[in-house]
């Protein structure tokens, strides 16, 4: 191993000594789960990289890889975009955490940023928004919106992020409805449409006439139109396509910002090994405009909530807030501290499903 | 008019022939994808084939990557084209292959953290009998109830990517992976690790039981009565029974071996490159590998080169997405037209091509 390391770094070090000299654009990578066109998670991150080529120009090169498979698949996608002179490369989802650090290793004039992960490292990064921000907007259009007190949630894995969002959305939608019941459906995949298809008429089947979705791709919300009367929200992109109806709001995620502050922070050699969680305040996580399918008082309170949220006057999780199991998580005017919301592992008090393990 | 002759019997020129002759046109249909695509084709086949052999760049790392992907590959081929020449058709190695992986990794995370030497030749073992096991689900319906194994075998496919999924979840997840879906990483583990045997070569066991594997199907296919055995009732089932060959033996026979070696790569695979039991831990190498038995002639020495090149198309296409831009569905695409041209031009060597006037009425 010691061998290929020595390899790696002379060809790095080659790779990038001369593309100093020449003053060659700085390269940027991307490692993506999905397709480009998934209409989700993935298309938003492509569009950051477009927004980095648009920025910068003639000044940056970048490549990308779709589909990338969390794995074996991932580590080998990874060396050869920094063995083909890659400056910065993102990785954009959490099961390319390992990898990237055993990339990183081998790589340290390389920069890497993995996208919703907690390993770093000299030269791994991390970046995450806060998207149960928009989860609490969501929950709150969803509680009001719903007549058979029934949401269904299609989850994609049980790790902290995902059952943040859930919390989120129950507590709010709870909050305006205390009547209100989750249903929530495990489809171990981020990008699946036919098995999301297959969650989304579940649940609706089950009496959910509101889906909320963790999953990438449009198929939950052209089953909630195929069905009629169900409404639905666009998850990491607008999902513009199925406004007014079924898709009444929507989380965006916008990485345009970011990925233009890190490629400047590489040419100016000012990179430095960060952890960033940034939410709808400094734009990283965007709502996507309420369509008039909500009634106006509902999506003003809605509009009301983005703004506290994004001025830090009101935080997505202010207790009283109990855990499931009844035991006080938060005290009256306690917020969660990053900390405990990074690994959160539980359901808070009302969700009556358990957390697969 | 054309018309389609049966030959006597296939033609050893065309036999030999028409992999060669499958790749070309599968380059040029490639070609011309890639063109219509906006890309330079000459370069996109250049990137492909070329690229990760000699590019001075990419090759150190890629030429051993060649043999990482290839090494599954051939391995699940070689037992694959023992059935498939005596007419045996287990279409569900992929599934073999999980549960190889599955019973091989629960041995080596059952002694966790114990450090010992015989933990990863137990989980090779493991792997073996796994594998072995769930093929013989396939041969003991056929054998006793005249079941279509090449239904039930596919079938089981699914079943076993749930079994995945469930271990994943449950059993075998990694108590300190923070609520994550996948077992602990066993690249991790020194004792149940299969780590590169010489460094910067690519070769883990799984690479040197490909090869073993290779050598010992040729001398089994040449050498050996149940080599003759296999042969004869692909060619002439009726014969082979009157020559003392007992279908039921054989089946299981066959299903047991092509299971056990799918089980292996698995083991191989999961204690290796993949380091860990996760839910989308199979990669369809099962699958590929079908491709690789045809497309190498079910002859071993053929599957060496054919899983080779099909791992070359793996390699080179990931270079060409993120150099070219080309999508990974076309490429795809391209390997899948790998085995149309394949089993397209296969009419060669079992017809001839006839060119007749019309008869006038």
């Amino acid at each position: 191993m010691n061998l290929m390391k020595t390899l790696f770094g002379a060809i790095t070090a080659a790779a990038i000594g001369g593309a100093a000299m020449a003053e060659d654009p700085v390269k940027v990578g991307f490692i993506y789960v999905g397709p480009i066109g998934d209409g989700g998670w993935t298309y938003e991150h492509n569009k950051g990289r477009l927004a980095v080529e648009e920025h910068f120009g003639d000044k940056v090169e970048t490549v990308f890889q779709e589909s990338v498979p969390e794995g074996a698949d991932a580590e080998r996608a990874m060396t050869q975009m920094a063995l083909s002179g890659a400056d910065l490369i993102f990785t954009t989802s959490f099961g390319y955490m390992d990898p990237t650090i055993n990339v990183a290793a081998n790589f340290p004039d390389v920069k890497f940023e993995h996208a919703t992960g907690y390993k770093r490292a000299d030269n791994v990064s991390t970046y995450s928004a806060r998207f149960y921000e928009g989860r609490a907007i969501q929950g709150h259009i969803a509680g009001k919106m719903t007549e058979s007190n029934k949401i269904g949630y299609i989850a994609s894995f049980p790790i902290p992020e995902v059952i943040r969002g859930i919390n989120s959305a129950y507590i709010h939608a709870k909050k305006v409805n205390p009547d209100v019941e989750f249903n929530i459906v495990w489809a171990y995949t981020w990008f699946d449409p036919a098995k999301e298809a297959d969650a989304a008429n579940a649940l609706i089947e089950q009496g959910a006439d509101v889906i909320l979705q963790h999953t990438d791709s449009t198929a939950p919300l052209a089953a909630a139109q195929a069905k009629g009367g169900v409404i639905g929200f666009g998850q990491a992109s607008d999902m513009a396509e199925y406004a007014p109806f079924p898709r009444v709001s929507s989380i965006i995620d916008d990485w345009a910002p970011y990925y233009i502050a890190r490629v400047q922070a590489v040419m100016d050699g000012t990179w430095e090994s960060t952890d960033t969680w940034d939410g709808i305040g400094p734009g990283m996580v965007a709502i996507g405009e309420i369509t008039d399918a909500v009634p106006a008082e509902v999506a003003e309170e809605a509009m009301a909530m983005k703004a506290a949220l994004a001025d830090g006057s009101y935080h997505a999780f202010t207790g009283p807030i109990n855990k499931q199991d009844g035991s006080v998580w938060l005290a009256e005017g306690e917020t969660a501290d990053d900390g405990t919301l990074a690994g959160m592992d539980f359901y808070v008090e009302g969700l009556t499903a358990e957390i697969p393990n | 008019m054309i018309t389609l002759e049966r030959r006597p019997e296939p033609s050893r020129m065309w036999q030999a022939m028409t992999p060669i002759l499958a790749v070309v046109l599968t380059m040029i249909a490639g070609g011309l994808l890639f063109a219509v695509l906006g890309k330079d084709p000459f370069e996109a086949i250049r990137t492909i084939f070329w690229d990760p052999l000699f590019n001075p760049q990419f090759a150190s790392y890629s030429r051993p990557q060649l043999l990482v992907k290839a090494a599954p590959l051939i391995l699940i081929a070689i037992g694959l084209s023992l059935g498939f020449r005596a007419g045996i058709w287990n279409i569900g190695a992929e599934g073999q292959y999980i549960v190889g992986a599955i019973c091989g990794a629960a041995v080596g995370l059952a002694f966790y953290p114990t450090e010992a030497i015989y933990i990863f030749p137990l989980m090779v073992l493991a792997g073996a009998i796994g594998g072995t096991l769930w093929a013989m689900i396939p041969a003991v319906l056929k054998i006793r109830f005249g079941t279509n194994e090449i239904l039930v075998s596919l079938m089981l496919v699914y079943v076993a990517e749930q079994l995945l999924a469930s271990m994943a979840l449950g059993a075998l997840r990694n108590p300190d992976g923070g609520g994550f879906p996948g077992s602990r990483n066993l690249q991790q583990y020194p004792s149940a690790a299969n780590p590169e045997l010489i460094a910067g070569t690519g070769a883990h066991w799984g690479v040197v039981a490909a090869f073993i594997a290779v050598i010992a199907a040729y001398v089994l296919l040449n050498k050996h009565l149940l080599g003759y055995q296999i042969k004869l009732t692909g060619q002439a089932p009726r014969a082979a029974r009157f020559a003392g060959v007992r279908p039921n033996v054989l089946i299981a026979l066959c299903l047991g071996i092509s299971g056990g070696l799918a089980g292996l790569a698995g083991l191989f695979e999961v204690s290796g490159p993949a380091g860990q039991i996760s839910i989308d831990f199979n990669s369809f190498y099962g699958f590929t590998a079908i491709i690789v038995a045809f497309l190498g002639r079910l002859h071993p020495i053929g599957i060496l080169l054919a899983g080779l090149l099909m791992a070359l198309t793996y390699i080179g296409g990931e270079l060409a997405q993120f150099m070219l831009g080309i999508p990974s569905a076309a490429i795809q695409a391209f390997q899948g037209m790998l085995l149309f041209f394949l089993l397209g031009v296969d009419v060669l060597s079992n017809f001839r091509i006839r060119i007749k006037r019309k008869q006038v009425a």
